[in-house]
């Protein structure tokens, strides 16, 4: 028969191609002879099973805006001051725009028209006119605030992208997500809160000078001098482990930032062994460097980094050539994490851990432990059952489902999904169920034999009429798959993968596989009873 | 070997007063169970929230670990016995969703190793935001509501072809929703709404397989969560995926009998419709058995094997395959009658064949 030897060479080249791609995840190393076209990827361990940091971040884009429009009200004080135009007060107003008071004599029309020039994001709003001056306002176009908020999402995830990709983590998966939020999964890290912190630290570098001109005493107790804030140093001593603050009184303006740094690397101080961090400045940087170094001095300039000092040295001599350094009472690790993410650069804006989940290793190996476990008892007890319920048409049921296994973890492999806990559990469930069409199909042949059917007649009859209702019912709970699969993250989308791939396997197995040997039987060899 | 050696011919629709009886009870005390709670117990997928998960070396009481953590940002926590009790597992749960810090994980370790004095090991650590969590809420909802809706048109295609009227019917569902989720309606009430619509529009358009299918999936999953209110157990992300996949295998389930019940309203012509909806179900109901045993025989060495993070999953699934095969034969198939005597009048006085 012709058509019953395509059929089987169609089964056994599906069995091959599954072995196949089984290959790469059984083997510790491919033999030579596999060849470039031939797959290499494994499985895929979910972070459930091998351990690992679930993150998702929202980028705070609205801090994005905020630092925009501080930046454009520091660019519009010497730009007003070019076109005269007297301003009385000049300030953000939230992240909608920038609130501005002419003095009562000055006319709007050359703010007018150096808006025009120079700020095309804005547009000119009259406010109300009190007893001081003019107010107006200058309202961020919507399209603008959009673009912004879009671009910071996107050099936050950039900027994240960089920072695990040098923190050495293998496998990440980050990615963008609706709503500026970024999706980061880091499986196998030994270390999450490392990983996490690394990741989250906006990491604003400012190098800020000291005010001594004013009192620190007199600015703690609140009158802080305008143009100056006070800012915290956290000192641990190493021997107690007791933290201490440290206030200082330090310039608002910052001439130099982290965003003039080409590299920066861990090195060891010669005479006490202690990590610190060198930095290397861009040419324009150097220059500032040198500026700032040679116009002050024996004052005390202060690496500023998120809003927290790291230390404050003073100034012994001009600096140039754009190196400077960042000793601090550092760990090795935190020294080289302070290098990663000045090299990385900043976040555009600072991110909000909305969710995070941590798998230690320990929980993933008894979870893949168990998973397996459970898999091989009730698998056993499944093949048995089936075998003595249906004898000889039991063991060829018995053949095909076990099929199922390598099409199951072939079609995972093939599809570069993941395999979790639940997704375990999945493939378990779809041999249940794969066990249902071969149920269906016996029971239905069962039926036709005690009609009084020879055995070829009701053998065909039984696939045939079984056949329409293992479809629909299959389908039915694909359905289901794909709504969980539009639906889950992490560990439900596992499940839902492995039960789609496994009720197609379902279908291919018990429906065309096993007809061959039925067909073989019956048709071919003519067999004249059968043991059901 | 065979279970039922004889032709069987068992009075299910007979019982079926009996069985709507059982059903309204296990819903409504399921109702009743969720109004005294103020709703599902929610874990941290969908509350919001932390949870640390430890393993320590030795026994130790909730309150010495909480006092172990006194100074910390989970000193306020609700401590609970995870897994075995030889395990020495302990979940450290905290409902403020408020909550924010990083690296809770590691201060809950060295809180517990510094006042403890011995080995602790972070299994697993979970912080949801309350954002996160109201919006999984809503997915995991709507992925129910979609997934029956589906399913619906999926058999009033198939079983009666009206492909065209089941996909009106969910198209101006789906229409409705989203048209209601924009002027901001609960989510739970618009699917109890969209629900209730479903099974009217059902009804008067005679969709009755469709209306046979959403009834019995609605109590499977009613049955389900009712077990979980009743054992204390907490509604997660993966109670969700096991909620979808009862849905279809108890779909699977009802597609079994209905393909019988299609089948010998052909053969059967003169035999009136609720004889017809026994004799199908009397004759699938070995494979029923068969099916179900196996698969309940896995879950069990789920169950009883899967270790603890996957106990809660395996143990919904084991429930819904025992509502699922009883609504089935007992909800889904005596549901078709409620149209007789209304449309299938005429082979009543016919005498049976046999």
């Amino acid at each position: 028969m012709k058509r019953l030897s395509w059929r089987a060479g169609i089964s056994a080249a599906l069995i091959l191609i599954a072995f196949v791609f089984l290959v790469p995840s059984v083997t510790q190393e491919l033999p030579a002879w596999w060849s470039g076209v031939l797959p290499k990827d494994k499985i895929h361990l979910g972070l459930d099973l091998q351990g690992g940091v679930h993150l998702i971040l929202e980028v705070e884009v609205k801090k994005a805006v905020e630092s925009y429009l501080e930046r454009v009200v520091e660019d519009l004080k010497p730009d007003l001051r070019k076109s005269k135009i007297r301003v009385l007060d000049l300030k953000r107003r939230g992240i909608d725009g920038i609130e501005i008071t002419l003095a009562p004599d000055q006319e709007a029309k050359d703010l007018e028209t150096l808006l025009g020039t120079t700020y095309p994001s804005f547009k000119l709003e009259t406010g109300v006119r009190d007893e001081k001056g003019k107010a107006y306002f200058l309202s961020l176009i919507e399209q603008e605030r959009t673009q912004i908020y879009k671009m910071a999402a996107d050099q936050a995830l950039e900027t994240i992208r960089n920072r695990v990709d040098q923190f050495g983590v293998t496998e990440p998966d980050i990615r963008p997500q609706a709503g500026y939020r970024i999706l980061i999964q880091l499986p196998g890290v030994k270390d999450p809160k490392r990983a996490i912190d690394l990741i989250g630290k906006t990491a604003r570098l400012e190098f800020k000078l000291v005010d001594e001109e004013n009192s620190l005493e007199d600015a703690l107790k609140g009158n802080l001098p305008a143009g100056s804030e006070i800012l915290q140093e956290t000192a641990v001593d190493r021997k107690t482990g007791r933290k201490t603050t440290v206030p200082y009184l330090l310039k608002k303006r910052s001439p130099l930032t982290g965003e003039s740094i080409t590299d920066a690397r861990v090195q060891l101080d010669n005479q006490m062994g202690e990590p610190y961090v060198s930095l290397a400045f861009d040419s324009r940087g150097a220059r500032v460097f040198e500026r700032i170094t040679g116009d002050n001095v024996g004052k005390r300039l202060a690496i500023v980094l998120d809003d927290k000092v790291y230390s404050a040295p003073v100034i012994r001599d001009k600096i140039s050539g754009g190196k400077a350094q960042i000793t601090g009472a550092f760990s090795m690790d935190d020294a080289k994490d302070l290098a990663i993410v000045l090299r990385a650069g900043a976040l555009p804006a600072p991110v909000k851990i909305l969710e995070e989940r941590t798998v230690g290793p320990s929980l993933g190996k008894d979870s893949i432990d168990q998973g397996f476990t459970s898999m091989v008892i009730g698998l056993s007890i499944i093949l048995i059952l089936v075998a003595v319920y249906y004898r000889l048409s039991g063991i060829i049921a018995d053949a095909v489902l076990l099929l199922n296994i390598p099409f199951i973890l072939g079609g995972l492999a093939l599809f570069g999904a993941t395999l979790t806990l639940p997704g375990i559990a999945g493939v378990i469930l779809s041999i249940a169920m794969s066990v249902d069409a071969n149920v269906l199909i016996y029971e239905r042949i069962r039926e036709e034999l005690r009609l009084g059917k020879p055995a070829r007649a009701a053998m065909e009859a039984g696939f045939a009429r079984a056949f329409v209702t293992i479809l629909d019912s299959n389908l039915t709970t694909v359905i289901a798959g794909l709504v969980l699969l539009q639906f889950g993250t992490g560990p439900v989308k596992g499940f839902a993968v492995t039960l789609i791939i496994g009720l197609v396997s379902n279908v291919l197995t018990a429906v065309f596989m096993a007809r061959i040997v039925f067909d073989y039987l019956y048709v071919i060899k003519r067999w004249k009873t059968i043991s059901i | 070997m065979e279970i039922f050696k004889t032709k069987l011919n068992l009075d299910f629709v007979g019982k079926r007063y009996l069985a709507f009886a059982i059903s309204g009870i296990c819903i409504l005390a399921t109702v009743v169970l969720l109004v005294a709670r103020g709703g599902p117990n929610y874990g941290v997928d969908f509350a919001g929230g932390v949870v640390v998960q430890v393993k320590l070396e030795k026994k130790h009481t909730p309150a010495e670990i909480r006092d172990a953590l006194k100074g910390t940002e989970l000193e306020d926590s609700i401590i609970q016995e995870f897994g075995e009790k030889t395990a020495f597992e302990y979940l450290i749960r905290v409902t403020n969703p408020d909550i924010r810090a990083a690296g809770l994980g590691e201060k809950a370790q060295q809180a517990l190793s510094a006042k403890l004095g011995e080995k602790v090991d972070i299994r697993q650590v979970e912080m949801v935001g309350p954002q996160v969590g109201e919006e999984l809420r809503k997915k995991a909802l709507y992925a129910i509501f979609y997934a029956m809706l589906m399913m619906a048109v999926y058999i009033s295609g198939r079983f009666e072809q009206k492909w065209l009227m089941s996909a009106v019917m969910a198209g101006s569902l789906i229409a409705a929703s989203s048209f209601a989720a924009i002027l901001g309606v609960g989510v739970m009430w618009l699917i109890f709404v969209a629900l209730a619509v479903s099974i009217a529009l059902c009804w008067f358009m005679k969709l009755k397989y469709a209306m046979g299918a959403i009834v019995s999936l609605m109590h499977d999953v009613f049955v389900v969560i009712g077990a979980f209110a009743l054992t204390d157990r907490e509604v997660s992300l993966s109670t969700v995926a096991a909620l979808l996949t009862i849905v279809g295998y108890s779909l699977n389930d009802n597609i079994v009998v209905f393909d019988r019940i299609r089948e010998n309203l052909g053969r059967l012509r003169k035999m009136p419709f609720m004889e017809i909806i026994n004799v199908s179900i009397n004759e699938t109901l070995s494979r029923t058995i068969l099916t179900g045993t196996t698969t309940l025989i896995v879950l069990v060495v789920l169950l009883v094997f899967g270790g603890p993070v996957i106990h809660d999953f395996a143990f919904a699934l084991l429930i819904g395959v025992l509502t699922g095969t009883y609504s089935s034969i007992f909800v889904a198939s005596p549901i078709l009658l409620l149209w007789e005597g209304k449309t299938l009048q005429t082979g009543k006085n016919s005498k049976p064949q046999g």
